[in-house]
């Protein structure tokens, strides 16, 4: 089901616990991909013959599909992008122009991975507005009763939020920062990039305005993402790339834009990547059946109580497994570097992050230089955590 | 022992290991065996810069020959910049120009180690190539 895993690395079977990073694809993705560049190579929206079509119909199909994947209102708030970092840059421009100005607010949570964090502060600098920080506690979770005081009604302009920290790995009550902010009048954006893999999610009944993840941490191909923009939205941002395909008419002296989402989709798409979100997001639904739930959560429960339990281990994001605790651990180790750990884990097969994990400003939040991230996908078994966590031992006693 | 000698030992020290793990189990022990490093002389300036770890790197001039002292804040970064510095202390400028580092590959460890890893290394050599040359 998942080709990677046929592979053995240094002489032993691979276990993968990088899956924040990105995660593995299944065959029927990778198929997908190959199909799209071998049959249906064609550009897509522009021509009128045979394979253009069909090439257009997979990728306006999956339109539709995430659509009804997320609980959106409807195809026309899906927006293809090349990830989530591409879509939180196309915000913080497009709604920049739109609603910021000298003096204004840009709410941002301490926990927030660097593209969550640096296309608000490119913003900031060229409109001279301000970036405030929504403070992680000890246990990693947002200060959410300081939120309400940190929202300057009609000056904090948007509140960025991840739905799941890539480092903590905690979930974080998005539909009670989203009605919080509402109160004050304040839109949110939500980083769904951990989020849409460890939940079912419905942006509807979220609420958020803006919603953003990428297709590679879902099983999809790499270079696909998906925007959501909520219809209070959707037809008030202004275009952010021109080119080809956003257009309505071009003339030297007027362009009129096309009707979103296509407004927002200039150049030539990722129409080979995007219809592998399709068979991408059938196999994020089989993870969550019953059965693989139950048996991730007890992998979830297993690794946190030993990581927990290990008086020489920090676990960053304190959470109950299986509530609000998911399968991203990062934790740093008493007299042992985060990287010759996971150089050690590597040579035992086991690949796992170490170093900042972009959230430099979170490492300082914990006063520490790194940290190693095991991040487990709903197909990791409890064999593999078992294995990790011996494993771990034996590194952290050849570190001492 | 001459540099060619001091390089073709420890080639044959890592030659004994099989597996990739005991390895690294020399390089930290490597590692541990490294003369103590001042802390005062962790600046930033003897900092070597491209690595994830933290590596410092000091050098002294004693009659024509270039001693070597390094630290890094990793165990294993620690047991390589002290094979470089067992290898190439006590050679005069002019060798350590001249020299192409590329027993480095002959262990194993460029290709083994994370690219970021051997962006440190390929740091760590170029910084200690840049010394010798007096730049």
């Amino acid at each position: 089901m998942l080709p990677q895993l046929s592979q053995t690395v240094y002489g032993k079977p691979l276990v993968y616990l990088d899956n924040a990073a990105t995660s593995l694809r299944p065959k029927t993705v990778t198929q997908k991909w190959v199909e799209m560049s071998e049959i249906k190579n064609a550009n897509i929206h522009r021509a009128v013959h045979a394979m253009a079509s069909m090439a257009t119909d997979e990728y306006e199909g999956t339109r539709q599909a995430v659509a009804d994947f997320i609980g959106a209102q409807s195809a026309e708030n899906v927006i293809f992008t090349s990830g989530t970092t591409a879509a939180i840059n196309l915000l913080a421009y497009s709604f920049g122009e739109l609603c910021i100005r000298e003096g204004d607010e840009v709410l941002i949570a301490e926990s927030e991975h660097h593209s969550d964090i640096v296309p608000w502060q490119l913003l900031c600098e060229r409109k001279k507005a301000r970036i405030k920080v929504l403070p992680v506690l000890d246990d990693g979770r947002l200060d959410i009763e300081a939120l309400p005081s940190l929202i300057t009604p009609g000056k904090t302009k948007i509140a960025c939020v991840a739905q799941i920290s890539n480092v903590l790995g905690l979930v974080n009550p998005i539909d009670e920062i989203v009605r919080i902010c509402h109160d004050r009048g304040c839109p949110v954006l939500v980083d769904g990039a951990q989020g849409i893999v460890h939940n079912t999610v419905n942006v509807n009944e979220l609420a958020c305005d803006f919603y953003a993840f990428s297709g590679h941490k879902l099983y999809a191909a790499p270079g696909t993402g998906v925007f959501y923009v909520s219809p209070d939205w959707i037809h008030k941002l202004p275009p952010y790339m021109g080119g080809g395909e956003m257009i309505q008419t071009v003339s030297w002296e007027r362009t009129s834009f096309a009707e979103p989402p296509h407004r927002f989709e200039a150049g030539t798409q990722n129409f080979a990547g995007v219809p592998t979100l399709k068979p991408a997001m059938e196999f994020a639904a089989m993870m969550r059946d019953r059965e693989t739930e139950l048996e991730h959560n007890a992998v979830i429960r297993f690794v946190n109580d030993m990581l927990v339990a290990d008086r020489r281990i920090t676990l960053y994001g304190r959470g109950v497994p299986g509530k609000d605790k998911t399968g991203i651990f990062s934790f740093s180790v008493q007299g042992a570097h985060h990287e010759d750990l996971a150089l050690l884990l590597d040579k035992m097969g086991i690949a796992v992050r170490s170093g900042q994990m972009c959230a430099e400003p979170l490492m300082g939040r914990f006063g520490i230089t790194g940290m190693v991230r095991a991040s487990f996908a709903p197909y990791n078994t409890m064999q593999e955590a078992e294995y990790f966590i011996e494993s771990l031992r034996k590194a952290i006693s050849m570190l001492q | 022992m001459s540099l060619q000698e001091a390089k073709a030992t420890v080639v044959e020290d890592f030659s004994m290991f099989d597996e990739w793990l005991d390895k690294y189990e020399y390089l930290i022990s490597l590692g541990k065996e490294l003369e103590p490093f001042p802390e005062e002389r962790k600046t930033e300036d003897r900092l070597i810069k491209g690595c994830q770890s933290r590596v410092w790197l000091d050098c002294e001039e004693r009659e024509g020959k270039l001693f070597f002292a390094a630290d890094s804040d990793a165990l294993i970064t620690k047991g390589i910049i002290s094979l470089l510095v067992k290898v190439y202390s006590g050679r005069s400028r002019q060798e350590i120009a001249a020299d192409d580092f590329s027993f480095v590959e002959e262990i194993g460890l460029r290709e083994n180690l994370s690219p970021t890893r051997a962006g440190g290394l390929a740091a760590m050599i170029t910084t200690i190539k840049r010394i010798a040359d007096g730049k």
